[in-house]
């Protein structure tokens, strides 16, 4: 198995506005996101969280600090540069699942195959599998308006997953969803994350999804303060910090 | 591998095929800009009656402006002609001057030189029976029986009008002409209307022939007749015409005939057909200012139709903003968000086009069964100019949509 970092963000800053109304959002983050994992990354409103996942996911580009995407570095690129990373190699899991409303559960996945350059041949069967493997072979017809919000972040993923991209980063993934929805969310991207190819990182305020987690980045004002990791093979959480959930 | 690996590395088996899945093979980025165009239904309904408006408004222009033309240049279009030698500045056909004289014997002997017919077009008063009289224009040829001119006759014979003091009269100017049965206002029949005498400039002349459709842009009324009679009517001299054709022999070369007859018959102007066509455009659309009010209602056509489309596609662009983002994040070239925009553009152009031409073409129809006066013309060639002008009105009208995708910022998609 390989463990070369999917992802690798070092010494990333991000100084929103200018002037009086100057902000460093993000002070010097290192991370690496590694396959076959599912990186939990948690902290208060206003720590950065989002800055840092549009940054990771190349839709914001950091004031200083350099990027790895698959390899394939960040630097110097400018919006299609950038784009081409996120549609080559980045999945989205958004927290207001982001589905677009006039097309039905298959065309959502097929429209992001389509933008990935799959066949129009291909499309229609390999969006279906996404769907049936997130179990919603019998819902590829159904409109967004149709669905529970359970329904639609499932077809968000399978969205994600179309493709195959090598990092998935999920923004509050069951923050709009029930308890059940919830855990059935994370423990399909604790599945995803289960592939060796790919690297999963959920950003949440959410601790029901702690026993999902392999490691756990916890982020305050701008700086990772706290990392931790699941001992795997004793099937048991035993590092510090971790707490908060429990081992599933 | 686990399921959702599997789902994603997955190859294209057909497996799927029972389940419903679409075989279709529309591109996604056709799916969406169609979806997106019709998911608000009275949104595009707006849009569609804008570009019908503009096309019907546009198309009934441009009919109009095709007509006119063809009935300023229906004359000569039918006269079979290389070159035309008219008098110097003559501005038009239908404003016609008397030549120098003696043109017809220089032009025979120029080598190349084919075919010269003669052309004697003068204004006439016609005297009508029941009182009155009004200007007509006189048209005398050389070519008959065999030439094209006159054409649509309906009732008699080009043969007909060749004998002294015979005309050949159009049916839609009956009543300009007081064609009337005796004791009646009805109007005679064309069939009626041979042998029915009438006074041209003082002289006795006889309806030998009707033609109908034929008609001038200056409503002044065609009389056709032979060169003999014309110039009797006219009190033209024998050697003397207004409008000279020239038709040179096969393989000669037409500019080095124009040349020699503008050094052998100085005064005059020599002009080759598309000269003269052209030039009899330029005095009816242009210098009188009749082609102005229709390319003023044509250009407000095209306004009307922009600024509604443009209105509504850039409303629908930014109710979809957040899918635009969304694609945007998802790694959607700036090309392939456009090109969705471009497609709803194009598709709403092709309905309110298809729509718009069968309002049109009703109106041009009616127009031409109801025979009014007013010249209109649809031809294919036309049509498709207009699709590429009701295209290319869509298309402009999308910019500022697309302007405002260029803009999106991604980053949206985290803060919702």
């Amino acid at each position: 198995m390989s463990t070369a970092p999917l992802l690798e963000a070092n010494g990333i800053i991000k100084v929103l506005g200018s002037g009086a109304a100057e902000v460093r959002a993000l002070k010097g983050i290192n991370l690496d996101l590694v396959p076959g994992e599912l990186t939990l990354m948690m902290g208060p409103s206003g720590s950065g969280k989002t800055t840092l996942l549009s940054i990771l996911g190349c839709i914001l580009s950091p004031t200083e600090g350099h990027l790895k995407i698959a390899g394939h570095s960040t630097e110097g690129l400018g919006p299609e540069g950038l784009a081409d990373i996120r549609r080559q190699h980045i999945g989205f899991v958004f927290q207001a699942y982001n589905l677009v409303p006039t097309l039905t559960a298959i065309e959502n996945v097929m429209l992001a195959l389509d933008l990935r350059g799959a066949s129009l041949g291909e499309q229609p069967d390999l969006a279906y599998k996404a769907l049936k493997a997130v179990g919603l072979g019998h819902r590829i017809h159904a409109a967004p308006s149709k669905m529970s919000g359970g329904e639609k972040q499932r077809v968000a993923i399978a969205r994600a997953l179309a493709g195959s991209p090598s990092v998935i980063l999920a923004d509050e993934p069951t923050a709009a969803l029930d308890s059940e929805n919830g855990k059935q969310v994370m423990a399909l991207l604790s599945e995803v994350a289960k592939d060796n190819s790919r690297a999963v990182l959920v950003v949440t305020h959410d601790h029901r999804t702690l026993s999902y987690a392999d490691r756990l980045v916890r982020i305050e004002d701008g700086k990772i303060v706290g990392r931790s990791r699941r001992r795997l093979k004793s099937g048991h959480t035993a590092d510090e910090g971790f707490g908060g959930g429990s081992s599933h | 591998m686990s399921m959702p690996a599997a789902a994603a590395q997955g190859q294209a088996t057909g497996a799927s095929e029972a389940h419903g899945v679409p075989k279709r093979r529309l591109p996604m980025v056709h799916k969406l800009a169609y979806k997106n165009l019709f998911h608000d239904k009275l949104s595009l309904l707006v849009t569609l009656i804008g570009i019908v408006f503009s096309v019907v408004l546009v198309a009934v222009q441009l009919s109009m402006y095709e007509g006119t033309e063809r009935l300023v240049t229906s004359v000569i279009e039918r006269a079979p002609a290389d070159l035309w030698v008219v008098p110097l500045e003559t501005k038009s056909f239908d404003d016609p001057f008397p030549l120098i004289g003696r043109e017809k014997q220089a032009l025979q002997s120029i080598p190349g030189v084919s075919k010269v017919n003669e052309m004697v077009v003068s204004f006439a008063t016609w005297k009508r029976k029941s009182g009155g009289n009004t200007t007509v224009s006189i048209v005398g040829l050389d070519d008959l029986p065999h030439g094209r001119l006159p054409w649509d006759i309906e009732v008699g014979s080009a043969q007909d009008i060749l004998r002294p003091s015979s005309i050949a009269i159009d049916a839609v100017y009956f009543k300009e002409l007081g064609l009337k049965a005796s004791n009646s206002d009805e109007l005679l029949k064309p069939s009626e209307a041979i042998n029915y005498k009438a006074e041209i400039n003082g002289f006795q002349v006889t309806v030998t022939a009707v033609t109908h459709g034929i008609r001038s842009f200056t409503t002044v009324p065609y009389i056709f007749t032979s060169i003999a009679n014309a110039r009797a009517l006219t009190d033209t001299a024998p050697e003397q015409a207004n409008f000279i054709r020239v038709q040179v022999a096969e393989g000669s070369d037409l500019a080095a005939i124009k040349k020699q007859i503008e050094f052998r018959l100085p005064d005059r102007n020599v002009l080759t057909h598309e000269e003269f066509r052209t030039r009899n455009i330029d005095r009816w659309m242009f210098e009188t200012g009749a082609g102005v009010g229709i390319i003023a209602g044509t250009l407000l056509g095209i306004i009307v139709g922009i600024v509604i489309v443009a209105q509504t596609l850039y409303s629908s662009t930014k109710d979809h903003l957040n899918e635009f983002a969304t694609l945007r994040a998802l790694g959607a070239s700036a090309g392939y968000i456009n090109k969705v925009i471009l497609i709803q553009a194009v598709l709403s152009a092709v309905i309110g086009y298809v729509v718009g031409m069968a309002l049109a073409i009703l109106i041009v129809w009616i127009v031409k069964v109801t025979e009014t006066e007013l010249p209109m013309a649809m031809t294919p060639t036309l049509a498709g100019y207009l699709f590429a002008l009701t295209v290319g009105m869509c298309v402009l009208a999308s910019v500022g949509a697309i302007f405002k995708v260029i803009r999106i910022d991604p980053a949206a998609v985290f803060s919702r």
